[in-house]
């Protein structure tokens, strides 16, 4: 039986038992694979997108569980129309090897709709749950700051 | 952009009249060039292996693989410098595994000696070494040897194609060559008109290219500055392709379950409740375990949990207890190496105080972020394979080999990695995916390992065990001598890689203490290797990892019972054996305004290696936080001699920094039963934002030499850290990792 679910503004209908987590009905059968594999556990946040505009675990919420609309990576912003983050993502040369980014992105972009200007604090508060092997925690959190100044001056 | 597919050929096609042939660089010039593997079609030129001319631009094909470090931004930097196109014009693809993509720095520091003095006639030695591996062809990346290897090789297939594109246009205007410049693409004549690249693309393929010098330092418009990344705004995007990321036609999802005691036979296997399951497609036994082959990655984990299987008995001591005795007992034999020996170890000095020490350092996992993964298809006289690797030569002839082909019957695409550190210089994911493929002929199959798989089927940075003795007088270090025993990275690595056994003293296994640019009158380093059948490999820093905790740890000893500071012990030893290795020191006790003091509540350690080529010094301050220690701020000074792109090398310390932090607290891999007991992040964590230090980086460049980058930030943070905790609480950490005794901020 088809699962309806609302995937970056689109209607989908998703023919896989209803306990398949989220994280693999994009990947694997939408072929949204902005949104990464890392752990399984909800221990690395690369699989973190939005319901209703709040940042979840996609590894840790069933299909059958999806009870809004549904936004990853590449709904946020393309190259050639990039979120605030992303831009500041790109001014700050954030990335290394990039497997954790969009995770890191969504959980940002999280953090910044309920809170525009988020103290140092409150960005750990908000981002240790996103691990990075590369390290790459001092650009992302000085993109997360000049993207909230960006989006404020606007 | 041209696709990999089109303008890559899969093998050694030879002379096709659109190629020409070879390259022509400056330094290789004593030697038969090389077949360009690259295939030019109609209104296309490859003008060398590392430059593609089409109507849609220039492709600069970089030899190296991209897992985060920022190689293709700076390869292509070093052709684009030479080749005058404009920075947003550049394209990079990864090239397709050929001999003409050798490593010609990778052999040169297998040499046993210290990089650091290395004088002309081992650089003359290391020159014929750098040829040996053009003959073996391997074309790897690792050891952090990305720039060394390209910093002239790329700059000259940008100048020496520049030039024949100028030779082109010359003919196609009518005007001399010399009255010609060149600028954003194009060639252009004096009296304003021009010509695109592109447009001479055809006219330039038939030109035998001329050798031309290189330009200046002085001249340089992207050399030495920070370049955006070509990458990144895929990987701000989510639309940058990893491994995992590979979505062909008709394709099927596959797991695999290997044997958790780490290279024993699977005895039987029981697959009845699992073929039933929801999705399965497919479970077939492999050489050591099984694969599920199912219509979703999350369905074929759920298939490979309910297969039953009997597991053959591990191939080395099953308890972790008696690893650890394994390599005891290895103290005991003769020793494989005593790179060092200055001076007279065996002789107490008169009225010198002495102190010795042991170290424990664990086996590690490398944890990339990406789990290991591959794709392949079959097609009965054919194989394809989409993968992230360090190594494409070695990936396409194992799986060549895997699958009963010829190497030239297998195509490799290399995607980029998400995270390598060592890990991707190995083609067992590659092989498996191969293997499984052959049994889906016609289908592709992605095989993507859980984290688990990953974590507990590594080739693992070995545990060590070293035993320091040393002694000071006079507030100077006058005797060091160090014995470390352990299981050896390049016996195993070398036989992966080349087929060859390695013999002789086994550099890697003691780099990193022996090699280190201090002068102590008494010094020897001794290394002796551990028979022992877990599988160990490459892992950021590799022996240095090891190495520069132990070595540096105990010159903080020998400091501490010498009552000297700690930063200017090791400075006054180093002075006058190494300048740019001593500015690093000068440099951060600068930064970090060390003062040898230090307030109620905050410890303060610097430690120092020398790897790669590069001297990296760190200072790390910890302070006490309710209880908890907090790693709080450091500071990084590392000398490149030549720094290539300064953002990116900042990128690449704080981040090699914060690698060896992770290992340092939390990183550990113990076995019980044969098997490993950790599998995924939650045993095996890294630093967080919330507990990752900030960080300060001071990028030198004291000219004279091109240190690597990719792993000398991570030998030096492990000493700086347990440095400071002593500073803190005057207990000496000698065992890591560090969370078992002491209370870190988690
Ligand atoms: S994959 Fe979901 S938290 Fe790691
Ligand atoms: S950029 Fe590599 S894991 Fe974060």
């Amino acid at each position: 039986m088809a699962t309806e679910i609302t995937v970056n503004g689109k209607a989908r209908s998703v023919d896989l038992p209803e306990d398949v987590p989220l994280l693999w009905v994009l990947r694997d059968e939408l072929n949204l694979t902005g949104t990464k594999y890392g752990c399984g556990v909800a221990a690395c946040g690369a699989c973190t997108v939005h319901i209703d505009g709040v940042a979840v675990r996609s590894c840790q919420t069933a299909l059958g569980d999806v009870d809004g609309d549904v936004t990853t990576i590449e709904g946020l912003g393309t190259p050639q129309a990039l979120h605030a983050l992303q831009a500041a993502w790109i001014e700050h040369q954030a990335a290394q090897c990039g497997f954790c980014q969009s995770g890191q992105i969504m959980q940002a972009a999280s953090l910044l709709a309920q809170n525009p200007a988020p103290s140092d604090q409150d960005i750990d508060d908000a981002m240790q749950g996103n691990l990075c092997r590369c390290g790459t925690y001092p650009r992302i959190r000085a993109a997360i700051h000049s993207a909230a100044k960006a989006t404020q001056g606007a | 952009m041209a696709s990999f597919k089109k303008i890559a050929r899969r093998t050694f096609l030879i002379g096709s009249a659109a190629i020409v042939g070879g390259v022509a660089f400056g330094t290789y010039k004593f030697t038969r060039p090389l077949e360009n593997p690259l295939e030019a079609g109609p209104n296309e030129a490859a003008l060398n292996p590392f430059i593609f001319i089409d109507q849609s631009g220039v492709t600069i094909i970089t030899p190296r693989a991209e897992m985060g470090q920022g190689v293709h931004t700076t390869l292509a930097a070093l052709a684009a410098e030479e080749l005058d196109i404009a920075w947003e014009d550049v394209r990079v693809l990864h090239g397709p595994p050929a001999q003409a993509y050798y490593n010609s720095a990778l052999m040169q520091a297998a040499l046993p000696v210290a990089e650091y003095s290395k004088g002309a006639f081992m650089e003359t030695v290391s020159e014929a070494l750098g040829q040996a591996n053009k003959l073996l062809g391997m074309q790897l990346t690792g050891g952090s040897t990305s720039m060394k290897d390209g910093y002239e090789r790329l700059r000259h297939a940008g100048a020496s194609a520049r030039e024949t594109l100028k030779l082109a246009a010359s003919d196609a205007l009518g005007v001399s060559v010399s009255s010609l410049r060149t600028e954003n693409g194009r060639v252009i004549a004096p009296d304003g008109n021009s010509v695109s690249y592109s447009d001479m693309a055809t006219r330039a393929a038939k030109i035998d290219p001329p050798q031309v010098e290189l330009r200046p330092a002085s001249e340089w418009k992207y050399l030495g500055k920070t370049m955006p990344r070509v990458d990144m705004t895929g990987k701000a995007t989510g639309t940058a392709e990893f491994g995992i990321d590979v979505r062909r036609e008709g394709m099927k999802f596959a797991t695999v379950r290997m044997n958790p005691r780490l290279g024993a036979p699977m005895l039987s296997m029981d697959a009845s409740a699992a073929e039933t399951m929801p999705g399965i497609e497919k479970i077939v036994a492999l050489d050591g375990g099984y694969a599920v082959i199912a219509s979703n990655t999350w369905l074929a984990f759920q298939g490979a949990d309910a297969v039953q299987a009997e597991w053959g008995d591990a191939p080395y001591p099953a308890e972790q207890g008696a690893i650890w005795q394994a390599i005891e007992d290895s103290f005991e034999g003769k020793a494989n190496s005593t790179l060092r020996d200055d001076g007279d170890a065996d002789t107490p000095v008169q009225g010198a105080t002495e102190i010795t020490a042991e170290y424990r350092m664990p086996f590690l996992a490398h944890a990339t972020m990406e789990p290991m993964n591959a794709t392949a298809l079959y097609t009965g006289d054919a194989l394809e394979v989409w993968c992230g690797n360090q190594g494409p030569t070695i990936v396409r002839d194992r799986c060549a080999e895997a699958v009963n082909l010829a190497p030239e019957q297998v195509t490799l695409h290399t995607t980029l990695m998400g995270g390598g550190f060592g890990r991707r210089g190995e083609s067992d994911y590659a092989v498996l995916a191969a293997q499984v493929a052959k049994q889906m002929q016609g289908t592709p199959v992605q095989l993507t390992w859980t984290r688990e798989e990953d974590m507990s089927h590594d080739f693992f940075r070995p545990a060590a065990i070293g035993r320091y003795k040393g002694a000071v007088k006079d507030g100077k270090a006058v005797l060091l001598d160090a014995k470390v025993a352990g299981p050896s990275v390049t016996i195993g690595a070398m036989k992966r890689l080349t087929g060859f056994t390695a013999a002789g003293p086994d550099k890697v296994h003691v780099e990193g203490a022996f090699d280190q640019p201090y002068q102590i009158p008494n010094y020897r380093i001794a290394g002796h290797l551990t028979d022992i059948a877990i599988p160990a490999g490459f892992w950021r820093a590799v022996g240095n990892s090891v190495n520069a905790f132990m070595h540096d740890s105990f010159l903080d000893e020998l400091a501490h019972a010498a009552s000297a500071d700690p930063l200017e012990f090791r400075l006054s030893m180093m002075r006058h054996e190494h300048a740019p290795s001593a500015g690093t020191l000068e440099a951060v006790r600068d930064m970090s305004g060390w003062s040898g003091k230090r307030e109620a509540g905050v410890g303060r350690g610097v430690a120092f290696a020398h790897s790669f080529g590069t001297p990296v010094a760190q200072v790390i301050e910890v302070i006490d936080e309710d209880g908890a220690i907090r790693i709080n701020r450091a500071w990084i000074a590392a000398d490149l001699g030549i720094a290539l792109d300064p953002g990116n090398l900042e990128a690449q310390m704080y981040g090699g920094m914060i690698y060896g932090l992770s290992a340092a607290a939390f990183g550990e891999i113990t076995f019980a039963s044969g098997a490993v007991e950790q599998g995924n992040f939650p045993d095996y964590d890294a630093l967080r934002m919330h507990n990752a230090p900030v960080t300060e980086v001071q990028i030198l460049a004291s000219g004279g030499f091109l240190g690597g980058a990719g792993e000398p930030g991570t030998p030096p943070a492990m000493s700086a850290l347990t440095n400071a905790i002593f500073d803190l609480t005057g207990k000496r950490a000698r065992t890591l990792p560090l969370m078992h005794e002491f209370d870190l901020l988690v």
